[in-house]
């Protein structure tokens, strides 16, 4: 053995000395201690959570939205959807749907009581039918899309298959987002053509007691270019169709909706609001086109048939008489009744 | 056949983000895309925890309930997958997730989301297992070669935990048993409706 070695040696013992000298008492001390005394615990993060609060911490990824790390608010959302929104949606659409055939059937087709006159009368001008065609087409897009969000993978899917539906529903999205717009520019042009129009006034609650003449012949309460229910479907759609232009925009741009919970708020009112004017649209479609005779034509040729107009728009009818006579085509004066 | 799940021991995790790195090379994610990540739960402060995040393979999992074209699917091991096929961006999957996991590419106009991606529990996707087609989509299928993910597997700590959901609760179970605490299986109640009791 040489020097060094023994050296060594001894170096070493003495090291195990001392490293039970103190490390032992080290390790008594150390069991004492819990070391998750204060360590965060999933289960106390998820209780202190409320409402669409979420787990959170930081994370090297320079993206905002992947600092949650649980988020059970988002289940709730998705409750909603497939629960209350589905719920309102189906019930807007069926429900009009039977609310209109049992009209239809009891009431039929409206017809002209004093039956069609040779005479024709101007209506709605190039450009305001411009505006109701911009938002009309623009809403049966948006409509038809929307519900295929909802519907479509219980009535489509199985129908045409993966393939057609996915390829659909894509486009389908593409059209929604970009047919907002022309919707959005169709409602002010629509807001901004009528709504001088659409002041309610003491002759709608006339108009509204005897029903509009909707269930009875020979019943025509008076009214001006537009009555009472015209009025409604008039503010119901300004209203439905700013709400829906909002949320829209919201959802399009989810910067501005303010985090998660703002864009499912959004995303909820969109649904719900949609579902409750796709219904009375299809009514208004109802009422515009097979439920009454010479209604379309308000917005088809715009010339509408001096008759109907007298039965529907008898004080408008006037005005526009005694204002110079609009009537188109070979318009005479026609005799008193 | 296995229930697979994800389960992180934040008591481990040492956020060396191996995990992040692995998954973002093994299937060669984009960059803005983040399969897994970290997540330092009181950062800096006495107690702090990480927690590596991704899908976690929900049992009725809500990304499938909202999809709007139907496009997800749970493989026999229960993993959810989806179709990029289908897929048409609408983005609602992030909102229904509990745990953030899709992503989207951005492309065009309004920030437009393109087609979802999320971890496929390193299982691919409706395609043919393993070929150039489901590799190009959805990145490799290390569970049809008969390999767990790649996140756990090369774990340094044996933090991150993925196998069967009884299997890896009980490893679980045995090491906080062992070392007398645990932060929990982070996520599971939201998952699976139901954590690792000890």
């Amino acid at each position: 053995m040489t020097l060094t070695s023994i050296t060594s040696r001894a170096l070493a013992v003495l090291c195990l000395g001392l490293f039970a000298a103190f490390a032992l008492p080290q390790i008594a001390e150390a069991q004492q201690i819990n070391p998750t005394a204060e360590s965060v615990t999933e289960e106390s993060l998820m209780q202190a959570l409320s409402g669409d609060a979420q787990v959170q911490g930081r994370v090297t990824i320079p993206d905002g939205l992947s600092t949650g790390v649980i988020k059970p608010g988002n289940k709730d959302w998705a409750a909603t959807l497939g629960g209350p929104v589905r719920i309102v949606t189906i019930l807007s659409v069926v429900g009009i749907v039977a609310v209109l055939l049992l009209f239809y059937m009891v009431r039929g087709k409206i017809r002209i009581d004093a039956g069609p006159s040779t005479q024709r009368i101007l209506r709605f001008n190039s450009f305001e039918r411009f505006a109701h065609w911009l938002m009309a087409g623009s809403f049966i897009v948006l409509a038809l899309t929307g519900l295929n969000l909802i519907f479509g993978r219980s009535i489509i899917l199985p129908l045409f298959g993966e393939n057609v539906f996915g390829t659909l529903s894509a486009w389908g999205k593409l059209a929604h987002n970009y047919m907002g717009f022309a919707f959005m520019l169709g409602l002010v042009l629509a807001f901004v053509s009528w709504v001088a129009h659409n002041i309610p006034n003491k002759l709608d609650l006339v108009w509204i007691k005897q029903g509009g003449g909707l269930f009875s012949k020979d019943v025509h309460p008076p009214a001006k270019k537009f009555n009472a229910g015209q009025k409604v479907i008039f503010w119901s759609v300004i209203g439905g169709g700013a709400a829906l232009s909002f949320t829209g925009v919201m959802l399009l741009f989810p910067g501005l909706a303010g985090g998660e919970a703002g864009w499912q708020l959004y995303q909820v009112i969109h649904g719900v609001v949609a579902a409750i004017l796709t219904a009375i649209v299809v009514a208004h479609i109802y009422i515009g086109s097979v439920g009454m005779e010479g209604a379309f034509d308000a917005m088809g040729s715009g010339e509408v048939d001096l008759n109907w107009a007298k039965e529907h728009h008898s004080l408008w009818v006037d005005e526009v008489q005694s204002s110079g006579g609009k009537s188109a085509g070979s318009a005479k004066a026609h005799p008193a009744e | 056949m296995a229930r697979m799940k994800f389960l992180c021991d934040a008591d481990r995790c040492i956020e060396c983000n191996a995990c992040v790195t692995a998954c973002k090379n093994e299937h060669e994610v984009p960059w803005g895309i983040n399969r897994r990540r970290v997540v330092t739960i009181n950062d800096g402060l006495p107690g702090e925890r990480s927690v590596s995040m991704a899908c976690m393979h929900c049992t009725d999992a809500p990304c499938a309930a909202v999809c709007p074209v139907d496009c997800f699917y749970t493989t026999d091991d229960a993993v959810v997958l989806h179709s990029k096929d289908t897929c048409i961006g609408c983005g609602y999957c992030f909102y229904a997730c509990p745990f953030g996991a899709p992503q989207y590419p951005k492309v065009g106009n309004f920030g437009t989301r393109g087609k979802m991606d999320k971890c496929t529990y390193c299982a691919g996707g409706p395609e043919a297992d393993m070929t150039e087609a489901e590799y190009v989509k959805y990145g490799s299928n290390r569970l049809a070669e008969g390999k767990l993910p790649l996140c756990a597997e090369m774990c340094s700590t044996k933090a991150l935990l993925a196998g069967d959901g009884d299997i890896i609760a009980d490893i679980y179970r045995e090491r906080v048993v062992t070392r007398g605490y645990g932060s929990g299986a982070w996520g599971w109640r939201s998952a699976y409706g139901e954590t690792v009791n000890v």
